[in-house]
């Protein structure tokens, strides 16, 4: 759900990053807050266990400019992608406008992948949303491992709609803006029907 | 489109001011923030300017939810009202409407009895504006009177032109 601000004329949306446990949702913030200059971003706030993995949610508040004189505000999300914490994972898709599906490309996680996909599904259902009908984009991370899943195979169990899709390692930030670029765009767009 | 999209148009922004303003004075609070559910900052007052509002508001949605997640476990439909306590300040937490959320931060000069009292008041003003404001974004939305029905592709990519 975007908040249009006509007092401080600005557009805020939520944007989640979901995916199978260690994929690298939280990493893929980390860049985008790493490589951003101060004035356009807040405070990222990551509530993790002691071993850093993601107990409730990343935080990173981001501006991108102005559209048509609105200030245009992006509050990205992570989910904790363990297993065990669904309802967690239910909560923070609450106001949801764009999703990115960020999957595992080891082999051995295609599983995995494949499962938190299921489970995306379910849960979006779960607060009235079809995945079909929101911005949605597929990030295959980790392209750089040698046990790297063969491409094709990833499109053709985790993204049967041909949603746009980027090549990314994380860790180096290959990818990670493009994709970031890929949901907001998606956004803003569906922003624009909605007006229309 | 999703879950009805939040239009605030000038006029209820004001209203929604005022009613936090006299919140603030009412009940001696030393921060006031209405935050929605999904996270995003709406109206803000008191004298804790300066401080990570848009954290703040992130996280109180997170907390709300979890605590909602939690009394759905228990059998409530949800704890419409939180206090969290602090060495010097405090959080008094409380739902408004369907998808608001009420922050009062407050130290010694208040207590929680005098919050309690005025947040009971200002809150059912505020719900009731909200409830304003939804009626208005959807009749907006059937009229298809949002701005951005005019935003371009150009517009979008100019964006990230950099």
């Amino acid at each position: 759900m975007s908040f249009i601000n006509y007092s401080s004329r600005e557009i805020n949306c939520k944007i989640v990053y979901y995916g199978p446990g260690l994929c690298g949702k939280t990493t893929n913030l980390q860049h985008i807050y790493n490589k951003t200059n101060p004035d356009v971003k807040g405070k990222m706030i990551s509530l993790a266990t002691e071993t850093e993995r993601t107990l409730f949610f990343d935080f990173l508040p981001l501006a991108l400019g102005e559209i048509r004189g609105f200030k245009t505000r992006f509050h990205l999300y992570t989910v904790p992608g363990q297993v065990f914490y669904d309802a967690s994972r239910k909560l923070i898709l609450k106001g949801v406008d764009g999703v990115v599906f960020v999957a595992d490309s080891q082999i051995e996680r295609m599983e995995a992948n494949v499962e938190s996909l299921d489970n995306l599904k379910v849960n979006l259902l779960e607060q009235g949303y079809e995945l079909e009908k929101i911005p949605y984009v597929v990030q295959y991370n980790k392209r750089d491992l040698p046990n790297a899943a063969p491409l094709e195979e990833m499109k053709r169990l985790l993204n049967a709609t041909n949603v746009p899709e980027f090549e990314a390692c994380a860790t180096t930030g290959k990818g990670v803006f493009e994709t970031l670029k890929a949901v907001a765009k998606g956004v803003l767009s569906d922003l624009k029907k909605m007006g229309s | 489109m999703l879950e009805s999209q939040l239009v605030m148009r000038e006029d209820d922004f004001t209203r929604i001011q005022t009613v936090i303003e006299r919140l603030t004075r009412d009940a001696n609070a030393k921060g006031i923030y209405i935050v929605d559910k999904a996270g995003q900052l709406i109206a803000e007052a008191g004298e804790m300017q300066g401080i990570d509002s848009t954290s703040l508001a992130s996280l109180t949605a997170g907390c709300i939810a979890a605590t909602g997640g939690l009394a759905k476990i228990v059998g409530e439909e949800e704890f419409p009202i939180h206090f969290h306590q602090g060495q010097r300040d405090n959080l008094h937490i409380t739902l408004v409407g369907e998808r608001m959320i009420l922050v009062v931060v407050f130290d010694e000069r208040s207590s929680l009895g005098l919050v309690r009292l005025r947040v009971k008041k200002a809150g059912a003003e505020l719900a009731r504006i909200f409830e304003d404001v939804k009626k208005k974004s959807e009749a907006d939305a059937a009229a298809s009177g949002s701005p951005f029905a005019e935003i371009t592709d150009d517009d979008i990519d100019n964006l990230f032109s950099d």
